[in-house]
């Protein structure tokens, strides 16, 4: 078997060493009753060949992204990745190494992780981040979490902007943890007024921007509404490259950025592994959860990097710890890094600037579409198309005709009458004229 | 300078090769990427448009690939050697896993495309499940939780799921000694309040005191199984069943899993809940911090709580169950954005496939040989906290240390210098100064008996009171011993501009 | 130090009428090492005998202080915030943590003196 290096000469060999007569004396804890001298039922071993044939053949049964005109987001994006991120993440010393438990062997982790840290805050405008989360989901719930142990409250509102999927993390983490959620009800022609909804228990509100319908907001008033009532703001962001052209939400007063880094440097995948980005102000860094590397020296004064401010964390503080994250998504939080770093200033801003072009370009031809309404007025590379049917319907038939047209609003926020003629629509620098113009004669032949 | 080799004029020292940040490599509008030039339209972005710079820096593709080349060369990796992290279980990561993952059909796909489209993903989840629950001896496994972190809060909000659908939510939770942190931060999460377990003498749980501690108010154990400290809970069947008598669920930290693949099932020990670490046990690579996946098998009575959402056999093909109107079930809420780590689901699929039945079955015999192996020819020198056979880690105390003046860490850093990953350090908590050594499956004869060598060599230098020696490491690392102090009292945790760039 | 009274877990308290300075002790501060942060209570805070009063972190470990008596905040040590290191340099001195107003000076009778927590320090080791 490929990777088993022992032979059976050394095995019997060992065993000789150890004193034992066979593997099963190593067994004897294990109750006799319950120790398999067989084998499970599942297939024996196979070689590269053959589950290369057997993982193709499954790849196979999916339709990807990449051969049909494609315009889904809604928290996952499709974005060209620079062939140079691949290679670089699959470098052994960053694929195959440990968390960065010894910084002394492993600078390379450790000086990634803090540029990643610098970039987030950067991009968010904030003073600080983490060394990254699970994904945005997770680090959204992470956040409000936070937000009730920094001012000691317990009711969190949630925009009803805020992706599904988020609420529902965020909602379940609160319940096990004793937590007041006030959710606001989804609706994608905006005009919430999440500021009545403060008062004197609520410990943060939570708002995605662009949110989940792709409406982009301005939120300095709302950050100042929050704060007159001694709450914090938490800014979500599903789609980072918006931040190419959005004002970042640190620059609008927010308090906490739980954000899905997805689009840079990772695939879609099927929804994961992501990476989720969690930004503070620096007077809340104590209560953050999560990886930290910081600055530091070496003995003979040369630069260097370490984990840092783990007190925080679960491995010393057990169940007082802010959070029980161990492991984040370093790999992941390296490829975003990278893709940044080759995009800089300039790429990065262009990027966003194209993918915004090409959601203007798509809205409009949409609009041309007999029945069919643009509902946002302000929105970044993605937006809500109200149709005269079932959202679902028209996706499902569209699908037939090798055109995934977006996510039909009812696949997230099922028995809502109100939204079962909604499709999400995005569109990326992935998107070219021809499969827009291909999605459109499409549309208007199945409506 | 301590160190003896001359200052070189670039500070670069043959191939260790010094490198500034990326923000200090900055030349304003250069970039490592060729975009087509934006199209006129009308912004849509209305008042919410960015204002200022970001303040990125510009490099071009050569640079940005020898920065982060250069980088990469201060890691250490299971690729260049042994990594004997107890509790980590670093083994080899194999590239067909890598490789199968990249497929277009899985890493081009959306979570949301219709479900006719993406029927290969759902059967590889599905198939992957299924490897888990026969390789588990469990009924039902959510796929869902990110990590094992994730995986044992998944498992607790179940439980406490479960209990609250009979009324009865209960208040504690026990957790022994020598449990990974993670337990009782995951314990606390689910709001409950944690209460250790002490061990017994030969390492394991005290089952008399155990049951002392059971009452009809203890809503789970969290056991760990293989422990922390390699040993097998030999009562662990007698475990559940007093756990079970008082009404209560055994939850199982399956972080230690590599030992017993394919040879003890879980479902056999009366395990209720139990975490797989697919970054551990089914080698999809740790990538110096994550991503990892954290399925968490489920007996019977907890199977109809399982968070949402799984993969469902429908009449027209596989399903998704993305809410609770979907499934007659009782699903107590969402872990995660998406389906989970599909992603890496596909690695440990493809390892699974690769090892098969038999390879798991031989992996875990392996592993646990080579800690054996290690404990028979290390403690002559060394202390072993536990007498008798270990399973796939090896736990030492430093004893052996006594009176050399050479510390646990001391020893850890001058095995960094002969080319080794030091093993786990002072954890478990439960012996002094511990030494976890965990070598896996992966390692040869040749590597095992190279690392005996330097474990014994050293020891044998601390004992001959060669202290300085120690004090000193390492010494030919890209990094002597950093300062943890300094970068703990005054935190430094994102680059800024020097202040004369700043000030322009 | 001859009026210094100790707890077993390691807490010092010094009595100057009815208000008690209290910091943690040499033997402290040396199993922790240096320490890197210490989060003070607020003033005017009531605490019970016993309940966890601030919390002092080391580069691997976090340790709560813990009330001595019962009794309410008077003054914190704000120095440490920007010092932490004068908690392992004059751990009986400038690394006191917070005076706290002694509600019951009964609960200093069931408190160690000098010599009875050497002698309880020197069996620890």
């Amino acid at each position: 078997m490929r990777y088993l290096p022992l032979t059976d000469t050394d095995r019997a060999e060992m065993l000789a060493a150890i004193g034992a007569g066979d593997i099963k004396e190593l067994y004897k804890d294990v109750p006799a009753d319950v120790l398999l001298d067989q084998p499970v039922d599942l297939p024996f071993h196979a070689g590269e060949l053959e589950v290369e044939r057997q993982m193709a053949a499954l790849a196979a049964e999916n339709v990807s992204a990449g051969s049909v005109p494609f315009f889904l987001g809604a928290g996952a994006y499709r974005h060209h990745t620079p062939a140079t991120v691949d290679h670089l993440i699959q470098r052994s010393e960053f694929l195959t190494s440990y968390t960065p438990y010894q910084p002394e062997i492993s600078q390379g982790t450790l000086q990634a992780l803090f540029e990643f840290q610098t970039q987030v805050a950067l991009l968010t405008g904030m003073d600080v981040a983490n060394a990254s989360m699970y994904d945005g989901a997770t680090a959204c719930a992470e956040a409000a979490m936070m937000a009730c142990r920094v001012t000691r409250r317990n009711r969190v509102v949630l925009s009803g902007g805020l992706h599904p999927h988020y609420r529902e993390v965020t909602q379940t983490n609160a319940r096990f943890m004793g937590l007041t959620i006030d959710a606001l009800p989804a609706n994608a022609e905006g005009g919430e007024n999440l500021s009545e909804h403060l008062d004197d228990e609520t410990a943060c509100v939570v708002v995605q921007n662009p949110d989940f319908f792709g409406q982009v907001e301005e939120l300095s008033v709302l950050a100042d509404a929050c704060h007159a009532a001694g709450a914090l703001l938490v800014v979500v962001v599903t789609e980072i490259v918006s931040l190419g052209a959005v004002e970042a939400p640190g620059n609008m007063g927010a308090d906490i950025v739980a954000a899905e880094g997805q689009s840079l440097g990772n695939p879609m995948g099927f929804g994961g592994p992501h990476v989720g980005l969690f930004a503070v102000r620096e007077r809340f860094l104590r209560q953050m959860p999560g990886r930290l590397a910081g600055e530091t020296v070496d003995v003979d004064g040369r630069r260097g990097w370490v984990l840092t401010l783990s007190t925080r964390e679960q491995h010393i503080r057990r169940e007082k710890a802010t959070s029980n994250i161990c492991t984040n998504s370093g790999l992941c939080a390296l490829a975003f890094t990278i893709h940044l770093s080759l995009l800089g200033e300039a790429g990065f801003t262009k990027l966003a600037a194209l993918n915004h072009a090409a959601a203007v370009t798509l809205a409009g031809k949409l609009a041309a579409v007999p029945d069919v309404e643009i509902v946002n007025d302000a929105y970044f590379n993605e937006f809500t198309v109200r149709l005269p049917k079932s959202a679902a319907q028209v996706v499902d038939a569209l699908a037939d005709r090798h055109i995934l047209a977006g996510v039909p609003v009812s696949r997230l926020i099922p028995d809502d009458p109100a939204v079962d003629q909604l499709l999400l629509v995005a569109a990326t620098e992935t998107a070219r004229p021809s499969d827009m113009d291909a999605f459109v004669s499409a549309l208007a032949g199945v409506l | 300078m301590a160190n003896s080799i001359p200052d070189t004029i670039t500070g670069h020292r043959g191939l260790q090769l010094e490198e500034p940040l990326i923000f200090e490599q900055d030349a304003p509008g250069r970039t490592a990427v060729d975009l087509p030039e934006v199209p006129e339209i009308e912004s849509r972005l209305g008042n919410a448009a960015r204002k200022g710079e970001i303040g990125l820096p510009g490099l071009a593709e050569p640079q940005v690939v020898r920065h982060y080349l250069r980088i990469s060369q201060k890691n250490y990796a299971i690729d260049a050697g042994m990594y004997p992290l107890g509790s980590c279980t670093m083994k080899h990561n194999p590239r067909l896993n890598e490789k199968m993952a990249r497929l277009p059909g899985f890493a081009d796909i959306h979570p949301l495309q219709p479900e006719k489209t993406v029927q290969g993903a759902l059967a590889m989840i599905d198939l992957c499940a299924e490897w888990l629950k026969v390789l588990t001896g469990m009924p039902a496994v959510a796929m869902s939780p990110a990590a094992g972190a994730h995986g044992e809060l998944t498992g607790l909000m179940t439980i406490r799921a479960a209990l609250e659908d009979r009324g009865d939510a209960r208040k504690r939770v026990l957790v022994p000694e020598s449990a990974h942190g993670t337990n009782p931060a995951s314990a606390h999460m689910c709001g409950y309040k944690v209460e250790a377990v002490p061990a017994n003498e030969a390492g394991r749980v005290d089952l008399a005191v155990l049951k002392e501690r059971l009452g009809d108010d203890v809503a789970a154990i969290m056991i760990t199984n293989p422990n922390t400290c390699g040993l097998f809970e030999d009562e662990i069947v007698e475990i559940s069943a007093a756990v079970h008598a008082v009404g209560g669920f055994v939850y199982c930290d399956g972080a230690n899993f590599n030992a017993i693949v394919g040879r003890v099932r879980p479902g056999d020990l009366g395990i209720d809940s139990m975490h797989l670490n697919l970054h551990k046990t089914f080698s999809t690579p740790h990538g110096g911090g994550g991503p990892g996946a954290g399925p968490v098998v489920l007996s019977e009575a907890l199977a109809p709580f399982m968070p949402l959402p799984y993969v469902m056999h429908g009449p027209d093909g596989f399903q998704l169950a993305e809410h609770a109107g979907q499934t007659d079930a009782k699903p107590y809420g969402r872990m995660k954005g998406f389906h989970g780590q599909a992603g890496v689901f596909v690695r440990a699929l493809s390892y699974m496939l690769s090892m098969g039945a038999d390879g798991l079955r031989q992996a875990s015999a392996d592993a646990v040989l080579s800690a054996n192996y290690l404990a028979a020819r290390l403690n002559d020198l060394l202390t072993q906290s536990y007498p008798g056979p270990c399973m796939h880690e090896v736990l030492f105390d430093d004893h052996f240390l006594r009176n050399t003046d050479v510390t646990t860490l001391d020893f850890a850093k001058a095995m960094i210098d002969e080319g080794v990953h030091p093993m786990t350090m002072y954890f478990p908590l439960v012996v002094h100064g511990a030494l976890l050594m965990e070598p896996t499956e992966t390692e040869s004869r040749e590597s095992l008996e190279q690392y005996i060598a330097l474990v014994r060599g050293l020891t044998e230098r601390a004992k001959a009171g060669e202290a300085a020696s120690f004090h000193d490491a390492p010494k030919y690392a890209p990094r002597r011993r950093l300062d943890e102090t300094k970068a703990a009292r005054n935190p430094v945790l994102r680059w800024q501009p020097p202040i004369d760039q700043a000030a322009e | 130090m001859s009026d210094m009274k100790f707890t077993k877990d390691h807490e010092w308290i010094a009595v100057d009428g009815d208000v008690g300075t209290v910091g943690i002790s040499e033997y402290a501060q040396e199993q922790l090492g240096d320490v890197v942060f210490v989060e003070l209570p607020e003033t005017g805070k009531a605490f019970s005998k016993g309940e966890e009063a601030a919390v002092v972190e080391s580069v691997k470990a976090a340790s709560e202080v813990f009330a001595p008596v019962d009794g309410e905040i008077v003054e914190t040590n704000g120095s440490l915030e920007d010092e932490p290191g004068a908690v392992n340099s004059d751990a009986f001195g400038n690394g006191w943590f917070f005076k706290i107003k002694i509600a019951d000076a009964s609960q200093l009778d069931g408190l160690m003196d000098k010599a009875a927590y050497d002698a309880y320090t020197a069996e620890l080791d």
